[in-house]
């Protein structure tokens, strides 16, 4: 693009953000931040101003926080048009125009795409629509969520123990609610942490009074008369009574709006870039087109240029600056998106961090404090390199591992360090599932080489 | 011509004033090691975060002795006492920290401090009343260590009245603190069982408290020490007498530095100053900028590497002493703009004056407190308020670094 | 006043939970549980936590004073 054409871009272009969450508005604060003074649009199906998701399942089940109060500070003036309450339905590329559910079409001569993920309803469409059954996504989802826990509900029964559905579990029982929990594999967070730390997680929610439940797959939520969930059947033949049941089974990305449009976009998100351009079906980037947040897959150059997704709140800040700046930027000035995959969780008073893709790792050695204390650090290894390490409450020593990803460090980790028990000596191998199999709703998806997603049928999410 | 080595300047009394071009010299050479020896002196700002954070590094007091020919910058003399948390690694580190938390923060205790902000003020306000009719006071001895000094003292539940007694024993235990002061060689015998005795002397004044305590608990911190319960245990006994030492020391040691260095900078800052006097909301991000303009724990003496690490290309062998240099970090140019520039409107004020990590400072929110209130009833109080002498004369110690007197006159007091 | 906090970067230091109790809370340890929308009598309290956090943490707006600390959170 001539300078002169990108002068204009920046002085009186139309920008179109179709999303308006974390990403959708952090974009659009850095695109105003680095000097973008034309047209900027931000649409949005949900009809808020962009509202944090995090406290969603924590603050906010646990009465901390309202849940339709987690509207994101503004980091300044961003002089847009909101079109929320209002999907975006199509693209045309060539047109250069965004088709809107009420019928309206919008010109760019930039897009960004934000539109996120949605919560994975349960697959049997009847049983969902059971009073009771739940997902927990939107400030509307934790309202009736929450609504129904001060009701003081007999049990809840939470389908799938990722970490959106363990920290549910929390939750209830620091409500001191009655909880049975489900999960395909044979423990919780087993897909994002592996079977080692997720035994961790499965003692955790068992002494904290967690039915948990192992190995199982629900297979019917059962109605009463009057159209409200009263049971849940799983595969063992074991019959839960629960008033409440919470699906919690992974995320679905919003991509069907792009269907037709020619895009890369497919079920596993939109394949753009390092600089977050946008692939075509051809696996050729757009230049107009850019992605970021959790509907994005983009190469990573630590982790063998595999397309990585993640669903995690830094990514989607982070890849959502990036995008904004090379959106208004050219060839040199361009940045790639190298954001150090990161993400927290909190449940039955631990906190939870990890960096790098712990996926990615066959072994893992516990190099400070132990399992057995719920309080340490474990690194993950891949061909010798260290690629992710998780902490339980031992947060600030995350930082020197993060390095030791950066810097492709040897695993195993021979050096000593503070606080190593005979148990972090070795290696032992880290549990994961064979990837081919599902699990709920890893965290982190490493999803191969090729920009074209179209044709995939892999779920990892799907019970 | 032989010259000094940097190390040695930087505890040099003399350069105690203003250490900060020596630091801008250290900084040349972000991994310095003179001496054979010696200690390793880490000044640039990344470094020293990252070894805060890496768990290659210790703070064990066995690996120190272990290290240290010369014992320089050992704070704590055993003195009978086991190692209190800031001399240990975890996971006794970690379970120690976290027994002496219950009865001082979150989440068991969330409002203790927050709690004692009145009583602050009207300490503060008694202490500035009784500057009477005096034109000039010296800060120091009327204000910025008795001000500490009586907080913590109600903080832990010592009386307020023995502070003469317990005084003659903190002393040489935080001039040990001190690289400089140690005699080395012959002397360094007497000079360390001076020390051990003092804070076994202060033990035992302590463990009359705390048997108090133990068996009639009070709202106080070392009732909460000697009856915590927790996931943890308790303590033992001698372990709540090591903590409580620690606290009591810590407890004033750093904040007079704080309180003290506050005013200098202000004295040197008129129109800082007047903005204070006329918003004491400013106190919040003044104290932020203090504790990176001029902090008051100057550097961190005691680590030790338990395996070789290296640190910008050089290797530092296992077994080696490291100093952290906060100050000549908090003043990194790669990391601060304009750095020699005291500026409490700077955005990012991200200093390492409270360290990080796992032994970042325990008390940091009272420090935080008291100095945010003393600095602003101080610039609200006194009228037009001047420095006697600049610089004023320095405590000895270069590691808790600070004058010993500051003398300010004033036109009167409001 | 609406605010978030940035908990990849939190390492439980507690600050923001000594300052501002009523927004601020330990939850365990490490972990931190926040009200993103704080009434506006914890204006100054919030304005605190902000410039108190070790690692920059806290972002906010519609704070009075805290514009450069709100400007700051985002660094590094």
């Amino acid at each position: 693009m001539s300078a002169d054409h990108l002068e204009r871009l920046r002085r009186e272009g139309r920008i179109v953000i179709v999303g308006a969450s974390l990403a959708g508005l952090r974009a659009a604060e850095t695109l105003r931040a680095e000097g973008f003074a034309g047209d900027l649009t931000l649409i949005g199906d949900e009809p808020h101003e962009p509202y944090d998701r995090p406290p969603l399942s924590k603050s906010a089940l646990l009465g901390m926080a309202s849940p339709l109060r987690t509207q994101l500070p503004r980091r300044r003036e961003i002089d847009a048009k909101w079109r929320l309450g209002v999907a975006a339905t199509g693209l045309d590329l060539a047109a250069k125009r965004v088709r809107l559910a009420d019928g309206d079409e919008v010109e760019y001569d930039r897009l960004l795409i934000a539109t996120g993920v949605r919560a994975r309803p349960w697959f049997k469409e009847e049983e969902a629509r059971l009073d009771g059954v739940c997902v927990l996504r939107t400030r509307e989802d934790a309202a009736d969520l929450v609504r129904r826990l001060r009701a003081g509900p007999r049990r809840v029964f939470v389908i799938g123990a990722g970490f959106a559905g363990s920290e549910v579990a929390s939750a209830c029982r620091e409500l001191g609610l009655p909880v049975s929990m489900a999960e395909r594999a044979g423990a919780p967070l087993v897909g994002a942490l592996g079977g080692v730390i997720g035994s961790v997680a499965a003692d955790l929610a068992t002494e904290h009074g967690v039915d948990l439940r192992t190995h199982v797959t629900v297979t019917a939520l059962e109605g009463d008369t009057v159209g409200r969930v009263r049971a849940v059947h799983l595969s063992d033949e074991s019959v839960v009574e629960a008033d409440v049941v919470v699906v919690s089974l992974g995320s679905l990305r919003n991509t069907e709006w792009l269907t037709g449009s020619g895009l890369g976009a497919g079920p596993r998100g939109v394949a753009c870039d390092a600089g977050c351009r946008a692939f075509d079906f051809r696996g050729i980037v757009t230049d107009d087109v850019f992605v970021a947040g959790d509907v994005a897959r983009s190469p990573h150059a630590l982790f063998g240029y595999q397309f990585l997704s993640l669903e995690h709140w830094g990514n989607a800040v982070a890849q959502a600056e990036t995008a904004a700046h090379n959106m208004i930027c050219d060839g040199a000035d361009r940045r790639p998106h190298l954001w150090m995959p990161a993400f927290w969780s909190s449940m039955f008073g631990v906190n939870i961090k990890s960096v790098g893709v712990p996926p990615m790792g066959e072994h893992l050695m516990i190099t400070q404090g132990s399992l057995a204390e719920r309080r340490f650090t474990g690194v993950y290894g891949h061909q010798g390199r260290v690629v992710a390490a998780v902490t339980f409450d031992n947060a600030r020593w995350l930082e020197f591992y993060q390095r030791q990803i950066e810097r492709g460090a040897p695993f195993p980790v021979e050096f000593p360090t503070l606080d190593r028990r005979p148990e972090g000596r070795q290696p032992v191998p880290a549990g994961f599932p064979d990837p081919s199999l599902p699990t709920h709703g890893p965290m982190v998806t490493l999803s191969g080489y090729s920009p074209a997603d179209q044709q995939l049928v892999f779920h990892p999410s799907r019970h | 011509m032989p010259h000094a080595s940097l190390a040695r300047q930087i505890t040099d009394f003399g350069n105690r004033a203003n250490p900060y071009p020596l630091y801008a010299e250290l900084r040349r050479t972000p991994v310095l090691h003179e001496e054979e020896d010696g200690p390793y002196l880490i000044s640039s700002y990344y470094d020293i975060e990252a070894l805060l954070h890496d768990p290659r590094i210790s703070s064990d007091a066995t690996n120190l002795a272990a290290a240290g020919a010369d014992g320089a910058g050992e704070p704590e003399e055993t003195g009978g006492l086991p190692p209190s948390f800031l001399r240990l690694d975890p996971p006794e580190h970690d379970r120690l920290r976290r027994i002496a938390n219950t009865g001082f923060g979150p989440p068991h205790r969330p409002r203790r401090i927050e709690g004692m902000r009145g009583a602050m003020r009207e300490i503060v306000t008694e202490l500035i009343d009784g500057f009477g009719d005096a034109r000039q006071v010296d800060l120091v001895d009327q204000f910025a260590y008795p001000f500490p000094v009586t907080v913590i003292c109600r903080l832990l539940g010592v009386p307020r009245e023995d502070e003469p007694t317990f005084r003659t024993w903190v002393d040489p235990l935080v001039a040990s603190l001190d690289p400089e002061k140690r005699p080395g060689g012959a002397q360094e015998a007497e000079y360390r069982q001076s020390a051990q005795e003092a804070r076994m002397r202060l033990g035992m004044y302590l463990s009359g408290l705390v048997e108090e305590r133990a068996r009639e608990p009070r709202d106080d911190l070392l009732s909460d020490l000697v009856n915590s319960r927790g996931p943890d245990g308790s303590m033992t006994m001698m372990e709540v007498l090591s903590t409580s030492v620690l606290l009591l020391i810590a407890g004033h040691e750093t904040t007079v530095n704080l309180i003290t260095n506050g005013m200098l900078t202000l004295l040197r800052h008129p129109e800082v100053l007047g903005r204070l006097r006329e918003d004491p909301g400013l106190s919040v991000s003044i104290v932020e900028e203090l504790l990176r303009y001029e902090p008051p724990v100057q550097l961190v003496p005691q680590r030790t590497c338990i395996t070789d690490i290296e640190v910008r290309g050089v290797t530092i062998p296992k077994g080696s002493r490291i100093w952290l240099m906060l100050a000549a970090g908090n003043r990194d140019p790669e990391r601060f703009e304009d750095p020699d520039r005291f500026d409490p409107d700077r955005g990012d004020i991200q200093h390492l004056g409270f360290g990080s990590g796992i032994h970042s400072c325990f008390g940091a929110p009272l420090a935080r407190l008291e100095t945010q209130i003393a600095l602003s009833e101080l610039a609200r109080r006194l009228e037009n308020p001047r420095l006697v002498e600049d610089p004023p004369p320095y405590r000895e110690n270069a590691v808790l670094r600070g004058p010993r007197h500051l003398d300010v006159a004033f036109d009167g007091v409001r | 006043m609406r605010l978030v906090v940035d908990l990849n970067k939190c390492q439980g230091y507690a600050q923001c939970a000594f300052l501002a109790p009523d927004v601020f809370a330990m939850h365990g340890e490490e972990s931190l549980l926040y009200d993103p929308r704080p009434e506006d009598e914890q204006r100054e309290r919030v304005a605190r936590a902000v410039a108190a956090c070790p690692v920059q943490a806290i972002t906010a707006d519609g704070l009075d004073r805290a514009g450069a600390s709100q400007e700051a959170s985002d660094v590094r």
